[in-house]
C-alpha cells in the first residue's frame, strides 16, 4: 500500500483496534467507528481523535467519518450483517476503491460472495488452513488461492508408495490445467525442476493449477495402491 | 394474511415466537394452515425448510435493519422470490436501498407522517373551533 491513505475501520474490537494501531504507525490516516460507548471510551484514550462514537451502519455516521474521501473501508465488527452492509454501501454508494470484510461465522461466506463483498477474512478458515498445513493426513495443502484469477498453488508430500516417485519430471503426464513449479527436498531445499529431475518419495511438490483439479492431482501424486488420497 | 386465504410460513430464531402466532386464533397455527420454522434468515437450510423456493413473496421483518437488508437480498438474488419487502427503521438506509431496488417499508417514516398529520389536524380543529 502506498503512503498516506485514508482508511475507515468499523469496529474497535481487538481486530479493529490493533489494525488501527498498525496502520497509524505506518503513516496512514485512520478513523475507527465504534458503537459501544464503553469500548469507545477505552480505545479513545489511546487513539484520541482517530476514533468516533457511532453505529457504522448508519449512513450519516459514515459520512461524518468522511467516507467520501476514504481510500479503504475495513469492516471488522462482530456482526456479519453489519460488516456486509457497511461494505456494500461503502462500495456501491460511496464508491470506495477498496473494502475488506471480516467473516465471523464461516457459514455466512456465501452471502458475502452473493453480495460481491471481497476480499473477506475468516479467522476460522485461516485456522483450518493452518491445520491443513500441520496435519499431514490432509495430503494436499493450499498455499495460495486466487479465485478471481482462477488460480491455485498447492503443496503435496510424495508418499513412500507414490506413483510418481522415481519418474522423470519430463515423463510426467500432468493433468491438463496443472503445472509442477517447484520441489522441496530434504537437504536440498526448494528448487525448480528440469525435465530430467527425478522425483523421490518424501519430496514436497508445488504445483499451480486451475481450481477444481485438487482431487485429480491427489490421485496423480498419490500412492500406487487403492488407498490413494 | 392467513385469514385472507394466503399460505403463510413464519421463520423465527425463537421457538417461543410460535405462541404469539396463536393469539386470537381458535385453532392452532398449523391447523389454521400456517407453517413455523425455527431458524434465522441467514441460514439457507432454514429458508429452504420454510419453503422459500416456492414462495411468491418474502417479508424480512426481524428487529435488525441490517439483517433485513441482507436477507431480503438473499431472497431476491439467490432464491429469486418475485416479491420481496424489507422493514428498515432507519429512513436513510431505507431510502438508499429503496433506490437500489430493494422494496422497503420504513415504519419510522410512516409513523412520522401519521403523527404529523394527527398533530396538524388537531391543531386545525383547535384553531377553527
Amino acid at each position: 500500500m502506498g503512503e498516506g491513505k485514508y482508511i475507515i475501520i468499523a469496529g474497535a474490537g481487538k481486530v479493529g483496534w490493533n489494525l488501527a494501531r498498525e496502520l497509524l504507525d505506518k503513516g496512514h490516516e485512520v478513523t475507527v467507528i465504534e458503537d459501544n460507548r464503553n469500548r469507545y471510551l477505552t480505545v479513545e484514550q489511546e487513539l484520541e481523535h482517530n476514533i468516533q462514537y457511532g453505529d457504522a451502519s448508519e449512513l450519516w455516521v459514515l459520512e461524518r467519518a468522511g467516507i467520501s474521501r476514504a481510500d479503504m473501508v475495513i469492516a471488522v465488527t462482530g456482526d456479519d450483517e453489519d460488516n456486509m452492509l457497511i461494505c456494500q454501501v461503502a462500495k456501491e454508494k460511496y464508491l470506495v476503491d477498496r473494502i475488506i470484510a471480516r467473516v465471523n461465522n464461516p457459514r455466512n461466506r456465501p452471502h458475502f460472495e452473493l453480495l460481491g463483498i471481497k476480499p473477506y477474512v475468516s479467522a476460522t478458515d485461516l485456522i483450518l488452513r493452518l491445520l491443513e498445513h500441520e496435519v499431514p493426513e490432509y495430503g494436499l495443502v493450499h498455499l495460495l488461492d486466487l479465485p478471481e484469477e482462477r488460480l491455485e498453488i498447492i503443496e503435496m508430500l510424495l508418499a513412500e508408495d507414490s506413483k510418481v516417485a522415481g519418474k522423470r519430471v519430463g515423463d510426467l503426464n500432468m493433468p491438463e490445467g496443472s503445472l509442477l513449479i517447484s520441489i522441496l527436498r530434504e537437504g536440498q531445499g526448494g528448487f525448480v525442476p528440469t525435465p530430467d529431475t527425478v522425483l523421490e518419495a518424501g519430496d514436497e511438490v508445488l504445483a499451480v493449477l486451475d481450481p477444481g483439479l485438487e482431487e485429480e492431482l491427489k490421485v496423480f501424486f498419490g500412492s500406487d495402491g487403492a488407498a490413494a488420497g | 394474511m392467513l385469514r385472507e386465504g394466503h399460505e403463510v410460513s413464519c421463520l423465527d430464531e425463537d421457538p417461543e415466537a410460535h405462541a404469539r402466532l396463536e393469539v386470537n386464533l381458535d385453532r392452532s397455527w398449523e391447523d389454521s394452515g400456517g407453517q413455523f420454522t425455527v431458524g434465522t434468515g441467514l441460514e439457507e437450510e432454514a429458508l429452504t425448510a420454510a419453503g422459500i423456493e416456492r414462495a411468491d413473496a418474502f417479508i424480512a421483518s426481524t428487529d435488525g435493519d441490517n439483517t433485513n437488508i441482507i436477507i431480503a437480498q438473499i431472497a431476491k438474488r439467490k432464491f429469486n422470490v418475485p416479491t420481496v419487502v424489507a422493514r428498515i427503521l432507519d429512513p436513510l438506509r431505507a431510502e438508499w436501498y429503496g433506490k437500489q431496488g430493494v422494496n422497503t417499508i420504513c415504519p419510522t417514516k410512516v409513523a412520522i407522517e401519521m403523527l404529523e398529520k394527527s398533530v396538524l389536524e388537531a391543531a386545525g380543529t383547535g384553531a377553527s373551533s
